[in-house]
């Protein structure tokens, strides 16, 4: 396993109180596989896996468990360990490369920014290097000259991900790699990353929102929701046999173009709960149209398959929970508060 | 009345003018790009229509001529039998009454000092509709957003709402004025999947009830399907596709469309990761290519294609295309 995480828990210190932002997850990155994190907007996602580089605001800080990646505990390593592995073992894709990418720089000058000092190249080798990535991503190479300005959104993209591959890292975690992009260039953007992906043999934890994504590129997805793992598992099985009511509720969100024009589609309605003091039991019991009086208690980690996991109390029922989540009106009018 | 056609837009074309640089000056050319070139069709009252397209398309600039909000530089808008570019200052007034947009963030749309309730009044206060009416009618475009049980709410100020509930508000806001029109662009690109169907039946709802028409802007031919009847693709800066949105989605006759129907992400592992039917980006709209503009990136295209521009012609009833290797399907 290249990468373990146990138990991982991360707070933020606030005025209030410290918030329980990723509480207690645990997930492996097999070497050369893509594991997909998906979940809603403040569920942890993008806590959990920047700590991965140990690049964390000022007031987040480790509240406890590992992250195991090459038989070394990233939490334990002195800042310039730390430093040796960024960049070079773990690359990173920021969400919106729009961001991403100096602007008063040349795409070029940054990519060669990064392979002299932080890959000791020579300036002429480092330029070829360059190029040579530029190739890669499917980007011209007289654009090296340009600006990030001059690059559409979708050019951006490509360039964060040469930039990450610059001094091939083992892992890459890419926090919302196409989320900005329109449906063809998210299309294509994601064909030139899973064909880098198979023929470097990377490990890529992804993170996104849409499950689509995690459909089309990755072997393995989490799925978490308010600080936690509540379902995680091989893509596979995890999308046909959803096993959790709010991977359920997931999939019944999405709109599909093949699916029947009348077909009303079901929103989880609510929003996810304040992690200042988590609720008691099941975090998603608010807004779960299945919860029962068992939600209450803290749920414990069942196997539903091979390598397939959730955390629901009713997760030996979801064969039946999946068929009546088809109903629309099984999801209207659950949140009471 | 359901009849009735509310907007007609004919020829309408957009082109804008380009920073000079020093040898434009002194060769004293001004450079121009057609972001909208040329394009037809007509909305009839209730009805809506889907908007689909790459980024750069063109798209949102026609939402906003459609607005009035940024003038054409050819053609002509009819809105209810008026000629949008010879309003007067009443006329133009009650048009900003009926009609309204949905904008793309929500996270930037409402004004950060005003509160909910401020951001909901505003319009009211704007059009000068008669103070007795405000406070129905912004109940009753709460009611419509599904945001009546969150009277709470109205007090509070944009940052202290989540993603969705911010839509809502911005959906309620464009609805308050009780339009007949309202322009949608990319309303729901920037939220969570979760979220999105909510805002999606809302849409459906006030399409099915209000009796509004909408002009629908997404890139993604699924959002599309889901909310309107017709649908057009557009392709720098024009129209290469029209029809019944079941038709389209089903049997998109354009190459291009083609494209777009097969790169909607669908959340299945079971699917084609086939390479889309087209090359490359799209091609800079300062230059476009020669003769039909998909005509660089189209799996079909031949000499031909690339000397003539192919018209927009109907090749069954109700469903127009533009390319020379569709055949007639009456």
């Amino acid at each position: 396993m290249l990468l373990s995480v146990k138990d991982l828990k991360i707070h933020y210190k606030t005025r209030k109180g410290p918030v329980h932002a990723v509480d207690g997850i645990s997930f492996d990155v097999p070497e050369g596989k893509v594991v997909g994190v998906v979940g809603e907007s403040g569920c942890g996602k993008t806590t959990a896996v920047r700590s991965l580089l140990r690049v964390m605001p000022s007031v987040a800080a480790f509240a406890g468990g590992e992250a195991v990646f090459d038989g070394r505990d990233i939490l334990k390593l002195s800042e310039r360990e730390m430093n040796d592995l960024r960049w070079r073992d773990i690359a990173y894709i920021p969400q919106s490369a729009m961001n991403a990418l100096d602007p008063v720089w040349r795409v070029g000058d940054q990519i060669v920014e990064v392979l002299v000092k932080r890959g000791g190249m020579k300036k002429a080798e480092a330029k070829k290097r360059a190029e040579e990535l530029f190739a890669m991503v499917g980007l011209e190479m007289k654009r090296l000259r340009d600006y990030p300005h001059q690059f559409s959104g979708g050019m951006r993209q490509r360039a964060s991900i040469a930039l990450s591959l610059a001094l091939n890292p083992r892992l890459v975690i890419a926090d919302e790699p196409v989320t900005a992009l329109d449906v063809i260039i998210q299309r294509q953007v994601l064909d030139t990353f899973s064909r880098l992906q198979r023929e470097f043999g990377l490990s890529v934890v992804l993170v996104t929102h849409d499950i689509s994504v995690v459909a089309y590129v990755c072997d393995y997805v989490v799925v978490m929701y308010a600080g936690k793992v509540v379902e995680k598992g091989p893509v596979r099985d995890v999308l046909t046999k959803p096993s959790h009511a709010y991977t359920i509720g997931l999939y019944n969100a999405f709109p599909e173009l093949s699916a029947d024009e009348e077909r009303e589609l079901s929103p989880i309605e609510g929003g996810p709960p304040l992690l200042f003091h988590p609720p008691e039991g099941c975090r998603f019991r608010a807004r779960c149209p299945f919860a029962t009086e068992i939600c209450k208690q803290e749920p414990v980690e069942v196997q539903v398959g091979p390598e397939h996991y959730s955390l629901c109390h009713r997760a030996h029922e979801t064969a039946e929970l999946r068929e009546q989540a088809k109903d629309p009106a099984v999801w209207r009018g659950v949140v009471t508060a | 009345m359901r009849d009735e056609i509310l907007l007609d837009v004919d020829n309408l074309s957009k082109s804008f003018t380009l920073t000079r640089s020093l040898g434009d000056v002194l060769r004293s050319r001004t450079p121009k790009v057609d972001a909208v070139s040329d394009i037809s069709f007509t909305l009839k009252r209730g009805e809506t229509i889907g908007i689909v397209g790459e980024s750069g398309c063109g798209k949102t600039t026609l939402g906003r001529m459609l607005l009035k909000l940024i003038e054409p530089t050819g053609g002509k808008i009819t809105f209810a039998g008026q000629d949008l570019s010879a309003l007067s200052h009443e006329e133009e007034l009650a048009f900003r009454r009926r009609a309204q947009l949905v904008f793309q963030n929500p996270f930037d749309a409402l004004n950060p000092h005003f509160t909910i309730r401020r951001s909901l009044y505003e319009p009211l206060f704007n059009t000068r509709v008669p103070e007795d009416k405000h406070d129905r009618m912004v109940a009753e475009a709460l009611v419509r957003v599904q945001l009546d049980g969150m009277m709470h709410l109205l007090d509070s100020y944009p940052h202290q709402l989540s993603g969705g509930q911010l839509q809502r508000v911005v959906l309620a806001r464009a609805l308050v004025l009780q339009p007949d029109f309202i322009v949608a662009d990319e309303p729901v690109s920037m939220l969570d999947v979760s979220v999105r169907a909510g805002i999606l039946n809302v849409l459906r709802e006030v399409r099915d009830t209000m009796g509004l028409a909408a002009v629908f802007i997404s890139h993604d031919l699924a959002l599309v399907r889901y909310v309107c009847e017709r649908t057009i693709t557009m392709y720098l800066g024009s129209v290469v596709e029209d029809g019944p949105t079941k038709d389209v989605v089903t049997n998109p006759l354009h190459p291009y469309t083609r494209a777009l129907v097969q790169a909607v992400p669908v959340p299945s592992v079971d699917q084609s990761h086939e390479p889309l039917p087209l090359t490359g980006g799209l091609p800079d709209a300062r230059n476009p290519p020669p003769g039909c503009r998909f005509s660089d990136r189209c799996p079909l295209a031949d000499d031909g294609c690339r000397l003539g521009r192919p018209a927009l012609r109907e090749v069954a009833p109700g469903r127009r295309v533009a390319c020379f290797k569709v055949p007639s399907l009456a």
